[in-house]
């Protein structure tokens, strides 16, 4: 995999392997040697293995299936009898979405508004600093990346009231700024730690061509570094979009107006006020899923690169 | 400026939103813009480059941490003046309370039963997700390794980390839904019970295993993140040690349980320990299932609670699970990074 930036040009071995190159017998005693690695018995695993789909899979479907039946029919027959007994409607996602009793629709608005800075924020703030760690000398670099490094373990729990108090002292309580600065806040320690280990993979070399021919840090940052760094960004970035999008904590705390309530937190609001209307909490939660389940079956690949970068946040 | 802080349209909220990442580009070209000019002193560099975030997280994080954790050890009492009387505030005209170092929260947190409760279920929560989920993940792993339909079979698996808890939480509890015996039962479990002959069952209610069932619920989701590690970390498991092992005579499940799980026990345990911290601060679930109620609450769920839902005699209380959480999970991280560093002596 070659990428093409303006300036340089360079293969990045992320998962890249020389495959391609080998014989086709050689191709033949890998392909034996991956199987003898796992083969345990074919037609019983693959049995196994759909048995496990299938049960991972039900509940979700299940939920899917309610939330285009009738409210009559939801509440006198379970999902699984619509096979037989057919009967679609989608006035459940419109009264979901517009009526007074679930109204998700201003709360799905909400949730765009909150997203936007606090993806693009932190991961610019991080950008830098990890740019700074990565290819700037200074006297105590080491300590202060790992004391950033060591702040991910740090619960938001523990910083909720504080950062409350501090909100209110400023006046910006109940307005979105709270939720945008502490996304922000929460976000930035693993940020900071996946793309250093992203830019220490661009190799030194190509930095110090671009250093010799006279680019100062901003361009070797623009030019040289945020090309190769595609990926990285939009690894952190899925992950940071999903966990803003689905968290409820901070939008508990911070948001807890109707006025700046995102979808996730309506929802679990609705959960607790109309925990037996089915035809209503079943369109209502897809409505809050659709989102991140887009965002993360478009873009799966870069997702999957960032978990295996090590990049988790609890 | 009311659509600065109390945007009531949509428009005023998407105007709010589009100044704030207008003035963030703004403040970051200043700064990039002071750094680019020739000549500028290499401290004055990283001051631009880690300034921000040093402020953000020195204020965001590190001194609410602090903050906390020194309130943890205060508790809210009435004030005695100098006379010996309590003080009354003269704009309210009620007596004002203060701060005074105590212990109690922590001795409440660990004699009151209630709270005992809380720590055993965080027990359950943080010892059973990671175990059962990683088992599973490794094993279904193996099973879909290079069949046919791996792709989806995994995405199927994987699609619960896209839902947020709050979803899982909903589509679990239709599962769970309970009607009486003798009416038509709505959830998949307890129809399931039917079928086979049993009576319904209030599986979010009934204690104790109702907590159990929330339980189910995180390792539904993530059972996939454990799946897609481990089934990466299988796949690169280097060929001539497989090799050596085949001319050893070693086949099959023999191969597997000693080649291929000691080659890649790094990804496990790293996969076992973040889950592990994953569950112990998992709100969502237990807020919207049961809100805490029927014996199912957690320190994560509890420090809400206490923390902004008991006005001011939970804050100390909320400061202290608080910091609980935080003495649990230091262990574990520090163990999360010695493994990792050393899967990666290994690549």
């Amino acid at each position: 995999m070659s990428m093409s930036g303006s300036a340089v040009e360079l293969p990045i071995t992320t998962d890249a392997t020389p495959e391609e190159r080998l014989t086709s017998r050689q191709l033949k005693k890998q392909l034996r040697l991956q199987d003898a690695k796992t083969k345990l018995s074919s037609p019983w695993a693959s049995g196994i293995a759909i048995i496990l789909a299938i049960l991972w899979t039900i509940p979700t479907f299940g939920l899917f299936v309610t939330s285009f039946r009738p409210p009559a029919d939801i509440q006198t027959s379970g999902w699984w009898t619509f096979f037989a007994n057919p009967g679609i409607t989608f006035e459940n996602y419109t009264n979901a979405w517009s009526n007074s009793a679930g109204g998700l629709g201003n709360f799905f608005i909400n949730s765009f508004v909150i997203v936007f800075p606090a993806v693009i924020i932190p991961i610019s703030l991080a950008l830098l600093a990890a740019y700074c760690f990565a290819w700037v000398d200074f006297p105590g670099r080491n300590v202060l990346f790992v004391a950033v490094f060591a702040l991910q373990i740090v619960p938001i729990q523990v910083t909720l009231i504080p950062l409350q108090t501090i909100f209110v002292n400023f006046g910006l309580q109940n307005s979105f700024w709270p939720v945008w600065i502490s996304h922000t806040i929460f976000g930035l320690p693993l940020a900071i730690f996946l793309l250093h280990n992203f830019m220490k993979e661009v190799p030194a070399s190509i930095v110090e061509a671009a250093r010799v021919d006279g680019a100062g840090h901003v361009k070797i940052f623009f030019v040289v570094l945020m090309p190769l760094l595609v990926p990285a960004i939009a690894a952190f970035g899925i992950f940071q979009f999903l966990w803003v999008w689905n968290d409820l904590l901070v939008a508990t705390v911070f948001a807890p107006s109707p006025n700046l309530r995102p979808i996730t937190a309506a929802v679990a609001e609705l959960s607790g006020t109309k925990g037996s209307q089915w035809e209503l909490l079943s369109a209502g939660a897809f409505i809050s899923i659709v989102v991140p389940l887009a965002v993360f079956i478009g873009l799966q690949r870069y997702f999957v690169r960032g978990l295996l970068a090590g990049g988790v946040k609890g | 400026m009311d659509w600065f802080l109390k945007p009531e349209s949509i428009f005023d909220k998407f105007l709010v939103m589009i100044v704030a990442i207008l003035l963030f580009v703004a403040i970051m070209s200043l700064i990039l813009w002071i750094i680019d000019r020739p000549n500028v002193p290499n401290w004055l560099v990283v001051v631009g480059f880690l300034g921000p975030v040093t402020i953000a997280l020195a204020v965001g994080l590190f001194y609410p941490a602090l903050s906390t954790a020194y309130r943890s050890f205060q508790v809210s009492q009435a004030a005695v003046g100098p006379d010996g009387k309590p003080v009354i505030n003269p704009q309210t005209g009620q007596r004002s309370s203060e701060l005074v170092f105590s212990l109690a929260n922590y001795t409440k947190v660990f004699t009151d039963p209630g709270f005992q409760k809380v720590l055993i279920n965080t027990v359950w929560w943080v010892i059973l997700v990671p175990v059962v989920a990683t088992g599973f993940g490794l094993i279904y792993a193996v099973l879909v390794d290079r069949t046919r339909g791996e792709k989806l079979a995994k995405a199927l698996v994987f699609l619960p980390m896209a839902i947020s808890m709050v979803g899982a939480s909903i589509i679990w509890k239709f599962m769970y839904e309970y009607r009486q015996a003798g009416a038509p039962q709505i959830g998949l479990l307890n129809q399931v019970l039917i079928w086979i002959g049993l009576e319904p069952y209030q599986f979010i209610i009934t204690e104790p295993w109702n907590t159990f069932f929330l339980i189910t619920v995180m390792i539904w989701i993530n059972a996939g993140f454990a799946m897609t590690v481990l089934s990466a970390a299988i796949k690169s498991v280097p060929d001539d040690i497989v090799e050596a092992a085949q001319i050893d005579g070693a086949t099959g499940f023999k191969l597997f349980r000693k080649v291929t799980v000691p080659t890649i026990r790094p990804a496990v345990v790293v996969v076992l320990t973040t889950i592990a911290m994953g569950s112990l601060k998992a709100f969502d679930i237990v807020r919207t299932m049961t809100g805490g109620n029927f014996g199912t609450s957690v320190v994560a769920n509890e420090f809400y609670t206490q923390s902004f839902r008991q006005g001011e005699a939970g804050v100390g209380v909320g400061a202290a699970l608080a910091v609980i959480l935080f003495i649990i999970i230091v262990p574990v991280i520090v163990y999360n990074v010695r493994q990792m560093r050393l899967s990666e002596e290994m690549r």
